[in-house]
């Protein structure tokens, strides 16, 4: 069964026999006042029923943030986004939403249809299965029970502070600082849910864990914060797709992953994102400024982040490694679609600072329509990272002649036994691959789908199965109407 | 039934064909013979949609449909195959995707039910193995790294899976050893019945000594100038175009 089906599946069922994970006594509670101060932040803290040490941390990021400037580095324009016009705090409201497929905006049910999800599912993703998932408050996790016998803890995030303060407190912004940045730190001072993850010595995770996370409510922004702890020889594969339904506001969504892999350990982290895109003329969509890190603290970890990203109107990711341990191995596969008035900045950044530590960064860029594509990487040799290899490989891929895709590699070696390769390549579809699809009876839009497709093979290969497939169609989709 | 008449049709401003006329019926080969620049290319790529040309008089049916209204998808499920003067490389598409994607493509637009991954591996090889190619064919990347006969012996297998009723060889024997050149006729030479018929381009004789047509065009200057049965290669073969097109001048 694939796992983002699992999920929705356990969704609905948690559906059915009303909430299960918290916020009981809140129900009626389903929105904080407008706007950030002091209060909200302690309000969040309050509800959540956070110790003491995790207010103070938030209290301190919020500090942080409010003496830091939005970035402005990256090639992504926008309007000034007023950070007192959103909800920090939205706690669902049973029987909220559409209660059948008839109330659900039909655009938003071809897209399913064209990306073949299962009606019932549809159903669940168009928010009809009420409350399905919804801001704020966690996804149900799967499999609690096996995953408990093999000692794994896989739980929301606010549950793990409650039921393992002790691992939350020892990991909680050791890779991304409270104070690493704007968005991370806004992230940090109101962040409501997101996962834990912690596979014990030894422990290789016996299923591919996913969460199926999701904006729902108006005006409210999503700030999930995510942790993944493998220790010494432990593996584990999460899996992370999102969607949100059309809105014609623009919503911020601030999420910050860490993840930390000790001696030998793996963390395979997959993303799908497909938050709404903005429409055809770039009213509304997703405003996606994450900030994803991996450590690799122990020596011959590896993490390998993968990403599919067609969604949202402004994306800004970089997930990175920093490559401490020694013989340590980051990876990154990336795909990045824009389509009509999308921007995408996205890239990674490889630290390199054990010995013989090695990164590989595969990115494939399709812009199309108006939209810009930049790939921005950093790879960084520090001087004692003797024997450090990197090799990076960039691609961008042109539809029509209004888009733009741009690559900007840092490199800095401080090490002269480094080796650094980076290759790149940009190239628009041909007229004559659509034609020659074409003539053997494949439509224009089946065609783009296959010739992409092909074009970001090498990085759909590294998605687990049942992920890959739903890739493959949401590439054909995004990209739908952007030739002819 | 293929019924072309009085077609013309330019590339940018250049007028390239200048009313020519063929009917080609059910059952029926026709080769196409002519010096460059004659047309014989820009006959193909109008025929079967592409763009970049402008139709500036005529017609051109396919059994009573116009043919030229439709997309270039729809005139490959009306039965038009291509097969091209230079296949297209697909880097990172399967071999056995593409075919598979096209196949189901086509049975959809006729309403006929997919094929599933299993029961068109046994299509495809079936076919492979009759045009002696070897089965890791299906794995690589389309024409990605193809020699040039591969490439053209990719085509045939194409035509042998999709199995169209109307089939135009651009040139289809240009570059192949003497080799690949009868594997390419043995798989045109296959698909010959009552339900099938080709338009063969090509430059030279050879390849009609292994297809052997009912009908030889001579194309010139945007025109069919003569047109006669295979003894008219031969004599193309002997005298050259310049030879045969000044007899038709005369007569």
């Amino acid at each position: 069964m694939p796992a983002v089906a699992e999920t929705l599946d356990t969704v609905r069922t948690v559906t059915g026999s009303g909430y299960k994970w918290g916020f009981e006594t809140d129900i009626d509670m389903d929105l904080a006042p407008k706007g950030l101060d002091e209060d909200i932040v302690r309000l969040i803290s309050r509800k959540k029923k956070e110790p003491e040490w995790l207010l103070d941390w938030r209290l301190k990021a919020f500090a942080a943030w409010r003496a830091m400037e939005e970035p402005t580095w990256a090639a992504v324009r926008y309007p000034p986004i007023d950070y007192q016009d959103a909800h920090y705090y939205a706690a669902p409201k049973p029987k909220a939403g559409p209660r059948t497929l008839d109330e659900v905006d039909p655009e938003l049910l071809k897209t399913y249809e064209k990306l073949g999800i299962p009606l019932s599912e549809r159903a669940a993703l168009a928010g009809v299965a009420v409350d399905a998932v919804f801001d704020s408050v966690s996804v149900a996790t799967t499999f609690k029970e096996t995953l408990a016998k093999a000692g794994v803890i896989f739980c929301p995030i606010s549950e793990a502070v409650r039921d393992h303060p002790e691992l939350v407190r020892k990991y909680l912004g050791t890779v991304v600082p409270a104070s690493d940045n704007f968005f991370a730190a806004l992230n940090s001072a109101v962040f409501t849910d997101g996962s834990f993850v912690w596979i014990p010595k030894g422990v290789r995770c016996p299923m591919e864990l996913s969460t199926y996370f999701r904006i729902n409510a108006r005006n409210t922004g999503q700030f999930e914060r995510t942790l993944i702890i493998a220790e010494e020889g432990a593996s584990v594969s999460y899996l992370e797709g999102c969607t949100a339904p059309m809105r014609d506001e623009n919503q911020l969504h601030a999420a910050v992953v860490e993840l930390v892999a000790m001696d030998d350990a793996k963390i395979k982290y997959s993303t799908v994102q497909n938050w709404y895109p903005g429409d055809a003329d770039g009213k509304g969509g997703i405003y996606n400024f994450v900030t994803k890190r991996g450590a690799c603290r122990g020596a011959r970890s590896k993490i390998s982040w993968t990403q599919v990203e067609t969604g949202s109107a402004i994306t800004w990711k970089y997930p990175s490694c920093i490559l401490q341990g020694e013989g340590s191995v980051g990876e990154f596969y990336s795909v990045a679609v824009t389509n009509n008035h999308q921007q995408a900045d996205t890239g990674t950044k490889m630290i390199h600072i054990g010995k013989n530590t090695s990164s590989t960064i595969v990115s494939k860029g399709i812009s199309a329509g108006h939209s810009n594509n930049t790939y921005r990487g950093l790879v960084k040799i520090l001087p004692k990272a003797a024997g450090a290899r990197n090799f990076t490989q960039c691609d961008s891929l042109l539809i029509g002649d209004q888009c733009g895709a741009h690559t900007v590699p840092y490199i800095e070696s401080r090490n002269p036994t480094a080796k650094v390769e980076h290759e790149a390549t940009t190239s628009r579809i041909a007229e004559d691959q659509l034609f020659y699809c074409r003539q053997r009876g494949l439509t224009e839009e089946e065609s783009v789908g296959l010739i992409v497709n092909g074009f970001c093979r090498e990085v759909l290969a590294e998605l687990p199965m049942e992920f890959a497939v739903e890739a493959q169609k949401l590439l054909a989709v995004s990209l739908e109407g952007s030739v002819g | 039934m293929l019924k072309i008449e009085n077609l013309s049709a330019r590339v940018e401003e250049k007028p390239i064909l200048k009313g020519l006329t063929l009917s080609v019926a059910p059952g029926e080969i026709h080769a196409i013979m002519g010096p460059n620049g004659s047309g014989k290319s820009t006959l193909a790529h109008v025929l079967s949609g592409r763009e970049g040309y402008e139709v500036t008089g005529g017609s051109a049916t396919y059994n009573g449909v116009d043919l030229l209204a439709l997309e270039p998808e729809e005139r490959a499920a009306a039965g038009l195959f291509l097969a091209f003067q230079y296949p297209v490389e697909l880097p990172g598409v399967g071999n056995a995707n593409f075919l598979r994607t096209a196949l189901n493509a086509i049975r959809r637009a006729h309403g006929e039910p997919e094929l599933d991954a299993v029961q068109f591996l046994k299509l495809a090889r079936a076919e492979m193995k009759r045009l002696a190619m070897p089965d890791d064919m299906l794995k690589r990347n389309v024409n990605v790294g193809f020699s040039g006969g591969e490439k053209k012996r990719n085509e045939i297998l194409q035509m042998a899976v999709l199995k169209p009723s109307l089939a135009i060889l651009d040139e289809t024997d240009s570059g192949l050893d003497i080799d690949a050149l009868r594997i390419v006729a043995e798989g045109v030479n296959a698909m010959r019945g009552p339900e099938f018929s080709a338009i063969v381009i090509t430059h030279y004789q050879r390849l009609l000594d292994h297809i052997v047509p009912d009908f030889v065009h001579v194309l010139a200057d945007g025109r069919i100038q003569r047109s006669g049965g295979p003894e008219l290669a031969h004599e193309l073969e002997a005298s050259g175009y310049a030879g045969v097109l000044s007899e038709a001048e005369a007569a």
